[in-house]
Formats: C-alpha cells, structure tokens, sequence
C-alpha cells in the first residue's frame, strides 16, 4: 500500500490540514468587503470577509480590537491582516485577525483623524520630543524603496549638495501588504546598527492607500522609539502623514529631506575660507599692532630714560665744569686784587713812603730811635726827611 | 562595530574649533605667543575640513540582516 491510499480518521486528515494551512497561511493580508458583522457581548468581532467569487469567516478579539482606529460595518471594504486558523470541531477555516485596515479615502481618512488624535494626546507629537538634526551629518540612514523615486531624488540632492557623506540603506517595500511592519522594523535595526547620524524615512508621491504605511501606528512608534533623530519625506508637499507628525522633522518631499540634513558643500567651503581670510587678518593686524607697540616703546620717554639721563649728567658734568672753571678764575682775580692792594698797603708801609707823607726817622747812629725816653740830653742825632738827612743835638 | 579606520575628530568638532579659533583671534585679547599658535591651529584645521568635503563621490551602502540575526553592511554599485 501506497502512501496515497492509506485510510486515515477524520481528526487525523484534519490535524493534517490545519497543520499545513496554519502553517503556510501564517501572516497574510486579504481585502475583502465586510458582512454579517457581529460585535459579541464579550468585546469580540465576528464577520464575514467577501468578494464576488468567495467569502471567508473571521474573527477579531477583543484584546486586538481596542486598536482599531474606525468602527467596521457591513459593506465596509478593509484589508485584514492575520493568520488562517482550522477550527477541527466545525472542519471549518477562518482568518483571526490582527489589525484591520479601511480601504476607501473616507474610512482612510477617519482611520487617519482617530489615530493622530490619539497619538497627540499621548503626547508623541510634542515640540519637546522633537529634537535637533545633527550640523554635519557623516553618515546618513535611509529607509525606503530600493527601487522608488524617493532614493533617486535623495541621492540626487546628496551628490550635489554634499556628496562626501555615505547614505546607509535599508530596503524596504513602502506600500502593499506588510510595509508598515517592514518599516518600523527597519527604523529598529537602523539604531541598532547606530552608526548613521540622522535618519531619512520616506518614499515619493502615491494616492492617500499608497501612503497609508507611513499612517499606521507601528511606524508611528518606531519612529518615536528611535535614539537617531528622523526626517518623514512622505510623497509630496501636500501630503501630511501621521510619521510626519511623529518625527523630528517633516520634509515635504524625499529631496527636501536630502536638502534639509546635510549643509552646502559650496557654502561650507565658503565659510572655510572666509575663516582662514579672517584669521589672516587677524593674525597680520595682530602682527602689526605689536609692531607698533614695539616701536612705541622704542620711542617712549620710559624707554629714552636712560639715554637723557646719560644726556643730563653729561650737561651736569659741562656745568660743573664751567663752574669750575668760573670759580677758579674769580679766586684768581679775587687774589690777584688783594694782591695789588696788599702791595699797595706795603708800599704804604715803605719808610719812604712814611717819610713822604711827613713823617721824619731819628737815629742816633744807626740805630732808629722810636721812643722819646731813648734820647738824652746833647745826645746827637741824624733826622732823615723824604729829601736828606740833618744832624740836630738833643736839648 | 567600526566601519573604518578609527575616525579622527569629526567634520563638526573640527569645525567648531576653527569657529572658537577664529572667534579668539577676532576678539583680539590673545597674547600675540598664543595668537601665532592658534593660527597655526586654525589654518591646519581649516585646511583639515575643507580636504574633507573634497570627496564628489556619494558612497551608498546597504544594510541588512546577514545570517543569524547580525546586520551586515554591503556597498551598492550604482545603478
């Protein structure tokens, strides 16, 4: 006996089935329209999921429920994402569901309001929370589409505007099934890579379904969650996507966001110059100042001091030598008059000149009489006047 | 996990010394012994960062898991 024509029980064909199904039916995503929904007094959901050709039950529980970000009703086109279960009791299949998405601008858009809401009143979208790009970023992370307009644009502005940085890449499919896990994922293995200074998250322009990863919650968290700062460029400047909200900066478009993390290459080039100009200066005015200080300096009293005052004791040494002089020859002329006078008094004092005055000199012999007392009587005498000698006797 | 040589200062630290540099010798109250030095300084780092904004070649590398749970980074060629 073949292995095909073995008999097997029915739990045993059944086990099989669920074995395989759940297994190769783990994760996956399925747009359907939604009828027979029934919301159960425990919280959870039971529906239908149809299109023209097939219809397939689900069910939602209640702790998955509390996320959901509109109310689903019949006729509702969503896209579900979860994972297909056997139920062996029933031999029936169903999708349990994880997340449900509304397909439709309207849903979208009251999916959109409900989660942005409730985002900022938990306070992700606080100013606070924002914090600061990086000046001169070296390396830069990108997350999006390997094959989108978005790192086209992106590598495009980075080659002109600064191309000495490197861009880090993680691909990522940005819209369909599953982007936004892939997404958060991404901006989770970007820090824990860590080497990339600021991040870059995006892709190009799309209809608002095209761009509803970047609305959906967990990508909101992940860029919250994120140490790196995050620059959103989601499709085009009109478009605002919930991760705009949530980053650090918004960039209208994937080449806006190139533009706004790194600087000017031709500016910042500018700017070296301009610093090695004014240093320059600086340094030469510097130079110069110094110069003239020095040269000040030379010219200062303080500095000349020593030269005047070599200059005034020479002045001080002429005077005194012209005092000197001065002085000698006044003592010499002082001298020379009492000289003359001195002479003159001696000539006064010349017997001859006594005698010319009238004044006569008595000698007896030769010996001169000056005293009355000396003479005697008949004692003989010589008178000498000015002009001769008479002899005269004492009586 | 390096992804090169060990990096010297960064573009920015660098850049931030030339400005405070520049900022000192502006404010004229350095000593001309420190002035010279600074300017010795500043033109090398000047010189320093614009030789690093000489590279016109954007580089691009993928990052991705590897086997196991590591992430390895790989250079794309241009496309």
């Amino acid at each position: 006996m073949n292995e095909t024509s073995k008999v097997l029980s029915v739990s045993d064909i059944t086990r099989q089935i669920k074995q395989s199904l759940e297994q190769r039916f783990s994760r996956v995503w399925i747009q359907g329209e939604i009828s027979n929904f029934k919301r159960h007094t425990s919280g959870h959901l039971y529906f239908t999921l149809k299109d023209e050709g097939a219809q397939l039950s689900a069910t939602m529980w209640r702790s998955r429920v509390a996320s959901l970000l509109f109310t689903p009703e019949d006729g509702m086109k969503v896209i579900a994402r979860g994972s297909i279960t056997v139920y062996p009791p029933r031999g029936n299949y169903q999708i349990d569901v994880e997340q449900l998405t509304p397909v439709g601008i309207g849903e979208l858009q009251v999916a959109f309001d409900r989660l942005k809401r409730r985002l900022a009143a938990e306070g992700l979208f606080d100013e606070s929370r924002k914090r600061p790009l990086p000046r001169f970023p070296e390396r830069i992370g990108v997350i999006t589409s390997e094959t989108g307009a978005a790192l086209q644009d992106i590598r495009t502005v980075l080659s002109r505007r600064f191309p000495s940085v490197e861009v880090v890449l993680i691909a990522v499919p940005v819209q369909g099934a599953g982007a936004s896990d892939e997404i958060a994922r991404a901006l989770t293995e970007m820090n824990r890579y860590g080497n990339v200074h600021v991040i870059i998250v995006g892709r190009g322009g799309g209809s608002m379904e095209d761009l509803w990863a970047f609305n959906e919650e967990v990508v909101a968290r992940a860029i919250a969650g994120s140490r790196i700062p995050v620059v959103s460029a989601v499709g085009h400047e009109i478009d605002f996507t919930i991760a705009d909200f949530v980053a650090d900066l918004r960039a209208p478009t994937p080449s806006a966001a190139a533009e706004m993390v790194v600087p000017d290459r031709t500016e910042l080039l500018e700017l070296i110059r301009n610093y090695e100009y004014t240093m320059r200066r600086n340094a030469l005015q510097l130079i110069a100042e110094n110069r003239e200080r020095v040269q000040g300096l030379l010219s200062s009293y303080a500095f000349n001091r020593p030269k005047d005052i070599l200059r005034e004791f020479v002045q001080k040494l002429d005077d005194l030598v012209r005092v000197q002089a001065m002085t000698a020859h006044r003592l010499y002329e002082r001298a020379h008059d009492t000289h003359l006078s001195l002479q003159k008094r001696l000539a006064g004092l010349s017997p001859q000149g006594i005698l010319q005055r009238g004044y006569a000199i008595v000698r007896r012999g030769e010996a001169v009489i000056t005293r009355a007392g000396l003479l005697k009587r008949q004692d003989e005498t010589t008178i000498q006047f000015q002009d001769g000698s008479v002899k005269a006797k004492v009586q | 996990m390096g992804t090169k040589k060990t990096q010297k200062d960064s573009f920015e630290s660098s850049l931030k010394r030339l400005e405070s540099i520049v900022e000192s010798l502006e404010g004229g109250k350095v000593s001309l012994d420190e002035a010279v030095g600074l300017y010795e300084e500043g033109i090398k780092l000047s010189r320093d960062c614009a030789e690093r904004l000489k590279a016109t070649e954007l580089k691009i590398r993928r990052l991705a898991k590897s086997a196991g749970d590591d992430l390895e980074v790989t250079d794309v060629e241009e496309g």
